[in-house]
């Protein structure tokens, strides 16, 4: 009837390709990015050649090289569009809330405050590194083939080793909480986004910043210090150190902010009825983790800052000759380095009890017990770095205390282990790929936990320290602990993140390879380390020959199921883009409760939650909350 | 109804394997196990371990055997989809599990610590001042790290220097261990003695070798690029042989006796700071 | 195949390439060494000879990126060539000639003052047969510890005219410093030097002595 009702819609037209370009986006970064490098190493040069007197004779200025990728970073961060929203507030100008929520695939290539977009950034990103990290160590069992250098000469073998190391320490810190605990935290207590979603991609692309530029050490004569970056060689080296630096710095600051964005989401974000008594066991740990994080990195920082003065402006921190000590640094690296191990460590724990439930048809067994297992190995994280100097000449008063700290750790630890016992007690359990991937945990984080118990007994340590014991054991906690969980996470999640399933048998595959290679490498490892064989070398005695060629065999068996993995992501998601069912575990979480891929707003109504977060078991309780409550007074 | 008692089973099966298990593991493997009994720190290692192995081998069996058993009879059955039991907790086992591993770990803690101080140091580096000192006649023996060599300085033989480490058996040798730039660490394997080497440290190691025979010496630091070339043989000789040694040793370096700084325990060597 | 699958495909592959370009690249890196030069059959005294030159800053031509680093060198068929990877015969002597153009800095440890594991454990500095050197006075050792070889080399003095700033150092002041050391079995042992040499860095001991190719090398006795 009305005169209107003819006038057709205006027609979107979709703008040009380089129209499109244009704005704050990857490709700005990048340009930004190298733009802000070359200025800083130009500012650098500035401001120290003709003041150093040690840069002729060197031929290397640590300065303009720090300075060039402070400013390469800051120019990426720009160009992605991080200063935005401060620099229109400052004009007093409306900023955007929201980032890039609706646009397609773009979206995961830039700035994008849906937490949903930067768990699938997360995972993709840190995937890439970890394998360049994985190609690293296949580089160094390859060289271990020989008893004496051979493949890789010396100065690269020790870059790969100090890569690898950094690498692994550095992604792996985020390798649950990034992908999942972005992804799935707001869900799991009834939000529809995180506190702070701009710097929840902040965290993201500082941590890719980050791992760039650990590669880019192998065009500055990489570094030979190892993951640990121990004084004072570290003032001894070449520039290749300084990347080292700034890789770290950079990952400190991404720690920290994701681990205060986790507090404050959990902290102030719950929906009705998600009492902390209720929050799912998985989030639990992501709330320990974040205290870790929040409290530890910025000691690395501290640390790493000083460790730049030292190679820079020719402060003596860490050098005896001008007053320092090489000690200072040992202890700030191992204060955060503890707690960085129990970063690792923790999450671990919360995805195998929060899959357990789902696999056993089950509740939670001891869901209080492990709540207080995960904060107590938080607080006593703090209290036992001096493990890792028992034989470096500290105070031999203190020794019996760390001890004693350090297997005093392994008490709210083993509440973990009672915890899957008990929920593994008279349960109904199917093997599906994310079961199997947790029941190895439960192999591997034993292993790994008993050698521990022999590395914090100060005798058996002596023997033990620096060797390739150690290697062992923290191969085993956090590769047979960490990495195994994550690829259980993937499996268990990809069909909600997604939509999508991941080809069963080729996982099946996947995980046996996987298991069986990795204990064939890390076994003999105990072995190595006890008959001699010290960490990080290149040469070792000729009758530890034989299991050296056995481990590096395994290493590439290990590699090789790395690919069947690659394959199954490759073949699934890409090619047979079989549709997922919503619920294909039967879970009673909330996220499987809601489509697949979870929508932009994740819930349409904020749910209410009544109930405890394990309803399984017969008879069977109601579900944990409401995905569409009533509205108030009506 | 019908349903086994688990508990019997597997308490049952856990008992049977530890009672089997752990003597051969402590009488065969633990004794045999690195680093061996050249020296009594050394040996007091292999005890320490042997006991270790024997508390882990019942919690390793126990959880081992809990896991193959769940997975085999705590399983859905064919084509079922059945819930298991409704079981939160249980405050008597928590209770249990507590007060059991608690005593565990610091039944573990004090052995270590008895040890430690039992044997002078389990052979560790215990820094400037170490609380377990032995007493009787100790031989002072300075090992000085340096990149990517170690070299041992006999204070009690007019500080002669020498490339290579030899010791008398059955005599305490009180090692001071230092480095002249980075952070290296002594580990003589078979005499089970491991020291950090830090700069401007002095940090003491007790040993007493008691067997006859060569030891291999390595670095367990990351010092540079040799490091893992950074290794040594050492020998445990007779006490007469070892005095023929140092006497000979003190005769073919006296030219560079002369050269060599007076004995300290640390050395700071020019140059010391970046740009000197 | 859709539009969304095609794309993906197309990310896909050119990230393949990407990452197969990139391991070949890091493992290209991490597996390239300095040419090896071999000894040269010493036809009248028997064994080997190596001839190596010393010099305290190499120069824009062997070294562009880093012209001011002390390095060694070796002559191979009449040129000299910045490479520290030397393949000596095994069971022979071999007799290695140093031509010494840098000048002291002085030892950390004097002990290494003191020459070792040479033939007579004696070397030859400008004619003159010496047991050791003031560890003042030297410039560079010449190193391999895993065969117990140490030979001291003495600097060229302060006050010596005519001393040479970058490689090649033909005519310039230096010190001729002989030696012969026997090789046992085959093997792969390093060589380097104990003189904080390397100027501007932390204890003397940075950039060039602990980089393949400058102050450091391997001797393959083959």
């Amino acid at each position: 009837m009305s005169a209107a009702a003819a006038t057709p819609a205006p027609v979107a037209v979709r703008p040009p390709l380089w129209r499109r370009l244009i704005g704050f986006n990857l490709l700005t970064a990048v340009v930004l990015g190298v733009g802000g490098y070359y200025l800083g190493w130009f500012v650098g040069h500035q401001i120290s050649s003709p003041t150093f007197v040690y840069e002729e004779a060197t031929n290397e200025n640590d300065v303009a090289l720090l300075l060039a990728y402070l400013f390469g970073v800051a120019g990426f961060l720009i160009g992605m569009g991080f200063a935005n929203y401060p620099v229109m507030r400052l004009l007093g100008r409306p900023p955007s809330l929201r980032e890039k929520e609706e646009q397609g695939i773009s979206r995961y290539f830039g700035l994008c405050t849906d937490h949903k977009v930067v768990g699938m950034q997360y995972l993709i990103g840190i995937g890439v590194f970890f394998f360049v990290g994985g190609l690293n160590a296949l580089l160094i069992r390859t060289e271990l083939l020989h008893d004496t250098p051979t493949f890789v000469g010396p100065n690269q073998y020790l870059s790969l080793v100090g890569m690898h190391g950094s690498m692994m320490m550095g992604m792996l810190t985020s390798a649950i909480l990034g992908p999942f605990a972005n992804y799935f935290v707001p869900i799991l207590i009834g939000a529809r986004r995180m506190a702070f979603p701009r710097i929840e991609s902040l965290t993201f692309w500082l941590l890719m910043a980050a791992g760039f530029i650990l590669v880019s050490t192998i065009f500055f004569g990489g570094f030979p210090t190892g993951w640990t970056g121990y004084e004072p060689l570290n003032n001894e080296a070449v520039m290749g150190m300084d990347s080292y630096i700034i890789f770290f710095a950079l990952v400190g600051v991404s720690m920290a902010l994701l681990g205060l964005n986790m507090l404050a989401t959990i902290i102030t974000m719950r929906a009705p009825g998600m009492t902390w008594s209720r929050l799912p066991i998985f989030v639990w740990s992501v709330f320990a983790t974040a205290i870790l994080m929040v409290l530890a990195a910025p000691v690395l920082i501290a640390t790493l800052t000083m460790a730049a003065l030292d190679r820079t402006i020719g402060t003596t921190f860490f050098v005896a000759g001008g007053g320092g000590s090489s000690y200072l640094f040992e202890n700030l690296f191992w204060f955060f380095g503890h707690p960085e191990v129990y970063v690792l460590a923790l999450p671990g724990f919360g995805i195998v009890l929060e899959l357990l439930p789902v696999f056993t048809r089950k509740p939670l067994w001891g869901y209080r017990l492990a709540v207080s297992g995960m904060l107590g190995v938080t607080l006593l994280s703090f209290l036992v770095w001096q493990h890792h100097l028992f034989v470096s000449g500290i105070n031999a008063d203190l020794r019996p205390f760390y001890m004693l700290s350090t297997e005093i750790i392994s008490i709210p630890t083993g509440f973990i282990f009672l915890c899957v016992i008990g929920t593994l007690w008279r349960g109904r359990a199917t093997f599906a790929v994310p079961m199997l991937f947790c029941l190895a945990w439960g192999f591997n984080f034993l292993i790994g936990g008993v050698s521990g118990v022999f590395l914090s007994d100060t005798p058996s340590d002596t023997d033990t320290h620096g060797s390739f014991f150690v290697m062992a054991h923290f191969h085993y906690t956090i590769m047979g602990g960490l990495v195994f969980t994550f690829f259980a996470a993937i499996y268990y999640w990809i069909p909600k993140m997604t939509g999508l399933r991941l080809n069963e048998r080729l996982g099946k595959w996947h995980f046996w390879s996987m298991f069986i290679s990795f204990n064939s490498t890390f076994l003999p490892l105990f072995a190595l380390g006890m008959k001699g064989m010290p960490r990080r070398v290149s040469s070792y005695a000729p009758d530890l020959h034989g299991l050296n060629v056995w481990v590096s065999i395994s290493a590439f068996v290990l590699g090789f199921s790395m690919l069947i993995f690659l394959f199954n992501v490759v073949y699934s998601l890409i090619f047979v883009r079989q549709r997922a069912e919503r619920n294909p575990w039967h879970s009673k979480s909330i996220e499987w409760q809601l489509p697949s891929p979870v929508p932009v707003n994740d819930f349409e109504q904020i749910p209410t939650f009544d109930n405890d977060p394990y309803p399984y078991g017969s008879p069977s309780p109601p579900h944990i909350g409401d995905t569409a409550p009533a509205p108030a007074g009506g | 109804m019908g349903e086994p008692n688990h508990l019997r089973r597997l308490t049952l099966i856990w008992l049977i394997a530890t009672l089997v298990v752990t003597p051969l593991v402590v009488i065969f493997v633990g004794p045999i196990m690195p680093p061996g009994n050249a020296s009594e720190q050394s040996a007091g290692h292999v005890t320490d371990n042997t006991v270790l192995l024997g508390m882990a081998t019942p919690v390793l069996l126990l959880l081992l055997i809990y896991l193959a058993y769940a997975v085999i009879f705590f399983r859905q059955p064919q084509g079922a989809v059945l819930e298991g039991p409704q079981l939160r907790g249980d405050t008597r086992i928590q209770t249990a599990w507590i007060v059991v591993t608690s005593l565990m770990v610091l039944v573990l803690a004090v052995y270590g610590s008895v040890r430690l101080l039992a044997d002078n140091g389990a052979g560790s580096g215990s820094g400037p001042s170490p609380v377990a000192k032995p007493s009787g006649p100790k031989l002072p023996v300075q090992v000085i790290a340096q990149q990517w060599e170690f070299t041992y300085r006999y204070p009690t033989y007019g500080g002669v220097e020498t490339p290579h480490l030899e010791l008398p058996r059955g005599q305490m040798v009180e090692l001071h261990v230092t480095s002249l730039d980075v952070i290296h660490s002594f580990w003589a394997i078979q005499l089970g003695v491991k020291a950090d080497a830090n700069p401007q440290v002095d940090n003491i190691a007790f040993v007493k070798p008691t067997d006859l025979g060569r030891f291999e010496v390595r670095c367990s630091e990351l010092c540079g690029i040799w490091h893992g070339q950074m290794f040594d043989y050492g020998h445990v000789v007779t006490p007469a042989a070892f005095q023929q040694w140092i006497h000979q040793q003190q005769v073919i370096y006296a030219p560079v006796t002369k050269e060599l700084p007076p004995y300290k325990t640390t050395y700071l060597p020019e140059p010391t700071r970046r740009g000197e | 195949m859709s539009l969304l699958t095609r794309k993906l495909l197309g990310v896909g592959a050119a990230v393949a390439v990407l990452g197969v370009l990139i391991a070949l690249y890091i493992s290209s890196w991490a597996t390239s060494f300095p040419a090896s030069v071999s000894a040269t059959p010493a036809v009248r005294q028997g064994g080997a000879n190596l001839t190596l030159e010393t010099v305290a800053a190499i120069g824009p031509k062997y070294s562009p990126s880093h012209p001011d680093w002390v390095s060694y060198l070796v002559r191979r068929g009449g040129k000299w060539v910045r490479s520290t990877i030397f393949s000596v015969p095994a069971h022979s002597i071999v007799h290695v000639t140093v031509y010494q153009y840098d000048g002291d800095s002085g030892l950390r440890n004097p002990f290494l003052s003191q020459v070792q594991g040479t033939i007579g454990d004696t070397e030859t500095v400008d004619g003159k047969t010496v047991r050791g050197i003031d560890p003042e006075e030297a410039s560079h050792t010449f190193a391999v510890p895993e065969l117990g070889i140490l030979v001291p080399l003495p600097g060229v003095p302060e006050e010596a005219k005519n001393q040479c700033e970058f490689a090649p150092c033909e005519g310039a002041a230096h010190r001729t410093i002989t030696f012969s050391f026997r090789t046992g079995g085959k093997g792969r042992y390093h060589w380097q030097c104990f003189v904080p040499c390397a100027a501007g860095w932390l204890n003397g001991f940075g950039g060039p002595m602990q980089t393949l190719g400058y102050m450091d090398g391997f001797i393959d006795v083959t």
